[in-house]
């Protein structure tokens, strides 16, 4: 019997999500583990597939570099890992979506909320920072921050932004008492 | 001196560190975004502090990457700081900084690193067709 309810459940889980993703604009979805094989692994399918269009190579390059820092992002902050301690390889979830206008990457991981404070101060700095300041904050940060032990350099939200010209988009969904689920959307314009 | 050579592959640099008097050549080129960033270029970094101790009369390293990440990008400023520290030190020291021609961003990246060091740069083009 419950066999059965398994296979029945797995049947409406892909029928689901083949349905969401055509009625979508996401081409490419990934949940779990994200190791330094698969943030290879996706960039490099992610620019083979990218060259195959009229992309500009400038474009190309965007997308490749966002798509790098936001892999790495969830590989050193997720608070969510398969091996528990260790300090690469955290999971969560990788989108890809491409519109008329634009492609936009996402990625969802677990933090823990007494980190969102500090996080999203971060992401309002950078947020607010016209390019002349964004460019200063890079200097300082290039120049004066340390290299986590997780070998961050602190400077991929700031890359992301000034690669792309655009906002990081943002939200803390609630999860428990200790841990929050956060969403990041970094968008590239096709068409500047 | 000791010679490195490094073979590129699909996240890390071709690296050629050579300084021999006859012939020195001193290349990072390629892709980086090491799963370890430090323990890649530590090796590179130990070998300057080497170098330093007796360079060249005239240091000239070429750099021609087509794409790092933001990891990388802080241990390519401490190669350069090394660069800094040998110019300072009265020796000749010139980056050629290489960038596809349509790569803005490579571009602005190398003028980037030329404000924030006080080492010679040159900026080289080319093209990639």
């Amino acid at each position: 019997m419950e066999e059965t309810s398994q296979v029945n459940e797995n049947l409406d889980f892909v029928f689901d999500f083949y349905k969401i993703m055509r009625s979508s604009n996401v081409t490419f979805a990934y949940e779990g583990e994200i190791t330094h094989e698969i943030t290879k692994a996706f960039s490099s399918l992610a620019e083979s597939h990218i060259a195959l269009t009229n992309e500009s190579n400038a474009l190309q390059k965007r997308v490749f570099h966002v798509m790098v820092e936001s892999l790495q992002n969830i590989s050193k902050h997720s608070v969510e890992r398969k091996i528990p301690g260790s300090i690469i390889d955290g999971q969560g979830i990788f989108l890809v979506a491409k519109t008329e206008q634009e492609y936009n990457i996402t990625t969802g991981n677990v933090v823990l909320k007494e980190n969102i404070p500090a996080l999203k101060e971060h992401i309002e700095n950078i947020n607010s920072a016209d390019k002349k300041v964004l460019k200063d904050l890079y200097k300082e940060k290039i120049k004066f921050g340390k290299l986590s032990y997780k070998g961050g350099a602190g400077l991929g939200f700031i890359d992301m932004v000034r690669k792309t010209g655009e906002k990081l988009i943002y939200t803390f969904l609630d999860l428990n008492d200790k841990k929050s689920y956060f969403v990041l959307t970094s968008t590239i314009f096709r068409t500047k | 001196m000791r010679v490195i050579k490094i073979e590129g592959t699909d996240d890390t640099p071709q690296v050629t560190l050579d300084a021999n008097p006859e012939n020195p050549f001193m290349e990072i080129s390629g892709r980086s975004l090491p799963e370890d960033v430090v323990s890649f270029y530590d090796p590179i970094l130990e070998w300057l502090d080497e170098y330093a101790e007796n360079p060249l009369e005239k240091t000239v390293l070429n750099i021609k990457l087509e794409y790092f990440n933001t990891a990388s990008s802080k241990l390519l400023l401490d190669i350069l700081l090394k660069l800094e520290d040998l110019h300072q030190a009265g020796h000749e020291v010139l980056v050629r900084w290489h960038y596809p021609d349509d790569d803005e961003d490579m571009e602005e990246a190398g003028e980037e690193y030329e404000d924030i060091v006080e080492v010679p740069f040159e900026q080289v083009s080319y093209s990639i067709d």
